[in-house]
């Protein structure tokens, strides 16, 4: 079935042994594909490969499975669940004609959302290997992809975060205090979403305990989650904790996800049990997933494929459990996947522009590691142009620093910068808290309350040696 | 500049006028600052409008410079091998010093596969030694590897290895110890190499860990038994966090200890061998955290 590409360049030919070698020389370059050993060994053959690329027929990725059928249920999921009549109006299209047409003025938002299942994440990634930066941020903007649980993500014209309060040692008012810090800098609407210094269940369940009462206190209109394995959140569920949404890292590959520990029939089990709580009040997505180029390959199970064409795989699993969030999580993997700014910037473009086109709820934790070439110019960077795509929500951390992770990612203090450049708001329901709640002086500007709130100061009041 | 006043605003003395620009153009601060007993987290940093005071944002502009530093300062192998040559308990034979199939930092970053091995040269220097025979059997190699940060190496191997070096010469049951080597370049699974070449039961391996923003200097432990070329991570033990603001170094040689003894009445290390020094449940100062505690 896999077929040669052959493209005959002045006195030189140049031959792809399949389609994915084809992918994967297209791709822009990037450190995990030289490790893996499939990137374009010279800019002509990446070139050559991305017009190559172009010619081939959208169907073509109907009848040539990347990674066999028999061995990967993600290949069967993607297969199976093909929508051929979404797929009709661009059925005739090659793979460059697909870059024109996303891009023409007849591809609306109601056009786009009409085909999305009729897309795979194939067609995705090889258009996205032949779109420039400004493409992809252009055409993720059409996609509107709204989820909700207890508030509402991903409206056109908003940018929620998650406020990410992590401590080493998960202590509990090291965790509280984080979290006010970045409530109080109108952060948290799409998620307070702890990463476990511990993961196991007792101490998973102290975590869902500790948000849930704060949340219920303040009445605040978002979601809890504990960044630990599904397994152990379906466990938290039996055991009665306050479980809002069900997290799990995903991949684009069968072997990746079991390397992870779980496949798809464990997601639809946490993702039923989630269901049964009925704790949302304006939505029923459950689910959060995190992904990440490199996964795959880091995981020895990449079958040969460029990693970011085994991202794109990754959100025909999330968009088959209907998630609230999706998070890639693009600078966090090291340079050995992602090599500085410039790649992390690509990267997170084209994740956020898959995606969106194949109707997940994407957002990103813009970030990097000290070994990496970057630093913070490059996530500014970064965090404006998704804030221009509309990407649905950024990580909110103190000051940008995980000290339990280890990494940098946007902070409380970034997000307000790019909604007030951008004059994206946070999540309606969340927004009215804020005024509510006289965090926010104004809303409409973006301007936060120069005095603490009477509910935080008194609770800081109560504290030993407290004074407001 | 022009004489006409913008409609509206009312003519002010200039003095008047500066006092209201400095007190409005103020850093707000946050009061909850002081949470910052809790936790290490940049909390209450206070805002310019919505952005970073001038203070905090060259103050973690400094802390990213030390991080990138410790990542690419080159360790000073001269300078650790006279402070090792001097070191009470090590064997007389002058440290090994090895090298990566990583020629330089760039590869070493982009290409871990070549940190894991030996260069050839390397390889050769072991051999040649006398020691590294069937023979010489020894019970534990210790390596020193500047990982993704030689400031940690710098600063901590010798001083953790001291009280480690005593505690060991004080068993009853002696630890004879091949040389020791210091490798650039490294990533843990050098130890392996080395391990099977010297011909040694364990391999202890001292690597700079990647540095956080408020951790540059952060060495990391690994205890791994029967090293050989091809183990995966899952057959290791690992120390974290040993610097000054962390981990202590007679503490953490003293669970090194404790992993040392187990793993030669065990004959394994890695998952299967569990660190019982400390608990596994995270216990605190009880139950409620503040917001909740009214």
């Amino acid at each position: 079935m896999s077929q040669t590409y052959r493209y005959i360049l002045g006195s030189k030919t140049y031959q792809f042994h399949n389609l994915a070698d084809l992918m994967a020389k297209a791709t822009p370059q990037r450190s995990g594909d030289r490790l893996a050993g499939v990137i374009a060994l010279s800019a002509e053959e990446r070139a050559v490969a991305q017009m190559t690329l172009a010619d081939v027929p959208l169907k073509t990725f109907l009848n040539e499975a990347l990674v066999p059928y028999e061995q990967d249920e993600i290949t069967r999921l993607i297969m199976d669940e093909h929508d051929a009549e979404a797929f009709a109006p661009i059925a005739h299209l090659t793979v460059g004609d697909f870059r024109n047409w996303l891009l023409s003025d007849h591809a609306t938002p109601e056009v786009l959302r009409a085909v999305r299942w009729g897309i795979t994440p194939e067609m995705a990634a090889a258009v996205s290997k032949i779109m420039r930066n400004q493409d992809l941020i252009l055409v993720a903007k059409k996609c509107h992809v709204t989820t909700a649980f207890r508030n509402t993500i991903g409206l056109p014209g908003h940018l929620s975060t998650r406020l990410q309060p992590n401590h080493p040692t998960d202590d509990v008012n090291g965790i509280a205090a984080s979290i006010l810090d970045g409530l109080l800098y109108g952060n948290g609407d799409a998620v307070i979403g702890i990463n476990p210094a511990t993961d196991n269940v007792s101490q998973a369940i102290k975590l869902m305990q500790l948000m849930g009462e704060v949340i219920e206190k303040y009445e605040i209109p978002t979601q809890s989650c504990v960044l630990t394995h599904v397994t152990n959140t379906i466990e938290c569920i039996e055991a009665g904790a306050p479980v809002d949404l069900v997290f799990q890292s995903i991949g684009g590959t069968e072997a990746t996800n079991s390397s992870f520990g779980f496949n798809l029939n464990t997601l639809a089990e946490a993702q039923e049990a989630a269901l049964s709580l009925k704790r949302g009040s304006v939505g029923d997505n459950v689910m959060y997933f995190e992904t990440g180029q490199g996964s795959s390959l880091s995981a020895n199970a990449h079958h040969g494929l460029d990693q970011q064409t085994c991202e794109a795989r990754a959100y025909a699993v999330a968009r088959k459990f209907k998630p609230l969030l999706v998070n890639t999580v693009v600078g966090f993997i090291g340079p050995e996947y992602l090599f500085d700014g410039k790649e992390i910037t690509r990267a997170g473009l084209e994740d956020h522009f898959c995606g969106k086109l194949l109707g997940v709820p994407m957002g990103c934790d813009v970030c990097y590691t000290n070994h990496a070439e970057a630093d913070q110019n490059d996530m500014d960077n970064l965090l404006t142009l998704l804030g221009v795509a509309g990407c649905s929500f950024v990580m909110g951390i103190p000051g940008s620093d995980d000290i339990m992770l280890n990494y940098q990612t946007t902070s409380f203090h970034d997000a307000l910068y790019v909604r007030r450049v951008l004059g994206s708001r946070p999540a309606p329901e969340f927004e009215q808290w804020l005024t509510r709640m006289q965090i926010m002086r104004d809303a409409d500007r973006h301007i936060l309350n120069d005095a603490l709130p009477e509910p935080f100061a008194r609770s800081l009041k109560a504290l030993p040696g407290g004074r407001a | 500049m022009s004489d006409r006043k913008p409609e509206g605003v009312s003519v002010q003395p200039a003095d008047s006028q500066a006092e209201q620009h400095l007190q409005n153009g103020k850093v707000v601060e946050n009061p909850w600052r002081r949470l910052r007993d809790f936790t290490d987290a940049r909390i209450g940093l206070g805002r310019a409008g919505i952005s970073l005071p001038t203070s905090e944002m060259l103050a973690f502009q400094l802390c990213h410079a030390q991080a990138r530093d410790a990542v690419h300062f080159p360790l000073d192998v001269q300078a650790l091998c006279d402070a090792l040559s001097v070191l009470p308990g090590l064997p007389q034979t002058p440290a090994l010093q090895l090298h990566s199939q990583a020629v330089d930092r760039v590869s070493y970053l982009q290409r871990p596969d070549l940190g894991r091995v030996l260069d050839d040269a390397s390889r050769e220097k072991i051999i040649a030694l006398p020691s590294a025979s069937a023979a010489a059997k020894s019970d534990l190699a210790i390596v020193i590897v500047d990982g993704l940060s030689s400031l940690a190496v710098q600063q901590n191997a010798v001083a953790f290895l001291s009280p480690l070096l005593a505690l060991l010469q004080a068993e009853k049951d002696p630890w004879s110890l091949a040389p020791i080597s210091v490798v650039e370049q490294g990533r843990v699974a050098v130890g392996d190499d080395i391990g099977e070449l010297l011909n040694a039961r364990a391999v202890l391996l001292l690597i700079g860990e990647r540095p956080g923003l408020s951790s540059p200097d952060s060495l990391g432990l690994y205890l791994t038994w029967d090293a050989k070329p091809g183990l995966n991570d899952s057959a290791r033990n690992c120390i974290s966090n040993v610097r000054p603001a962390g981990l202590s170094y007679a503490e953490a040689a003293r669970r090194v200890l404790y992993l040392l003894r187990e793993a030669r009445r065990l004959k394994l290390s890695g998952v299967k061998l569990k660190d019982r020094t400390q608990g596994d449940v995270i216990e605190h100062s009880g139950g409620k955290n503040f917001l909740v505690s009214e």
